[in-house]
């Protein structure tokens, strides 16, 4: 299966994003921010970091960048799209998910593990998985999501809450919630849900003796339902 | 021509930078203060002599990257 991490000025989970593909299987190449054209791939990946410096909004910039009309076209004809921490703010800023990321309601740099719970399964991302909660970790100054009562309404009609931050047990409450981010939500799908936004950084998890496992079970699971 | 837009928070999203500034106030003694909203103010200078043009390039501006609409609303406030 074959991979793509885009790497934007300023990104800085691009090439951590690129081991842990590569340690399950994929073949990932990186792709520059100014290049045209997307290598043929079966995953598209907005990787953390802190593209443009975080200038005028968190992925404002990036998502106008060249590479970004392949990867908005990628995503329109079904491509598996995934934005993870300020990934999730470039797809947001490029209009593939729906909201928008604001500055945490604590007003401090937050950068610790949590747990998130998987609310559906029927999508290519969490599909096959036989846990619902999942320790990740978060680095974030913007990730607060927000989005209209509308949008809200939009987004619970069609299931496209991909995860939500709770406690150890599943629990979502909004002691739990770091960031103070509309409902507890951590990631959002597109209508479709072959995109998906989301601050929790899974290529932290892959490593038994560094952090936990959690985002191997990820990983591997993505790569076999792309299969 | 020089145009000038702000861009603000719109009513109903939270503005923590706000409220902190507001607590600092009030730390210094300004106790007088119902609300703090942060925003963001552009000049822009550009190459159209005709005001009204100009303010529509403004506009396009801000409505396809410096605004966010979701949660800002954007007014052209000076063209000179």
């Amino acid at each position: 299966m074959k991979s793509a991490v885009i790497t934007f000025p300023g990104s800085n989970c691009d090439r951590d994003m690129h081991v842990a593909l590569s340690k399950f299987g994929f073949k990932n190449k990186m792709v520059w921010h100014n290049d045209n054209e997307l290598p043929k791939s079966d995953l598209v990946v907005l990787p953390g970091g802190f593209s443009y410096g975080d200038y005028l909004r968190c992925g404002s910039m990036a998502s106008k960048s060249k590479i970004m009309q392949s990867v908005i076209n990628f995503a329109k004809s079904g491509g598996l799209v995934m934005g993870i921490c300020n990934g999730f703010q470039i797809l947001v800023e490029s209009g593939l998910v729906p909201g928008i990321l604001l500055r945490n309601k604590y007003l401090e740099f937050i950068c610790k593990n949590v747990f998130v719970k998987i609310d559906n399964k029927d999508n290519p991302y969490f599909k096959n998985l036989d846990k619902e909660v999942f320790e990740l970790h978060v680095a974030h100054n913007e990730g607060n999501y927000f989005c209209t009562n509308d949008q809200l309404k939009e987004i619970e009609d069609n299931n496209q809450i991909a995860i939500y931050y709770c406690n150890d047990n599943g629990k979502t409450e909004e002691k739990f919630n770091p960031n103070g981010s509309l409902n507890n939500i951590a990631g959002i799908f597109n209508k479709e849900k072959n995109v998906l936004g989301m601050m929790p950084h899974p290529e932290r998890m892959i490593d038994e003796s560094l952090s936990g496992e959690d985002g191997s079970i990820f990983f591997k699971n993505l790569l076999n339902n792309i299969k | 021509m020089k145009v000038s837009a702000i861009i603000t928070l719109k009513k109903d999203v939270l503005d923590p930078q706000g409220k902190v500034i507001q607590q600092t106030l009030d730390g210094m003694g300004f106790k007088d203060v119902n609300e703090v909203r942060q925003g963001k103010y552009f000049e822009i200078d550009v190459k159209e002599n005709d005001p009204k043009k100009a303010q529509k390039i403004v506009e396009d501006m801000c409505n396809k990257l410096l605004a966010n609409l979701v949660i800002e609303n954007y007014k052209i406030i000076e063209i000179q």
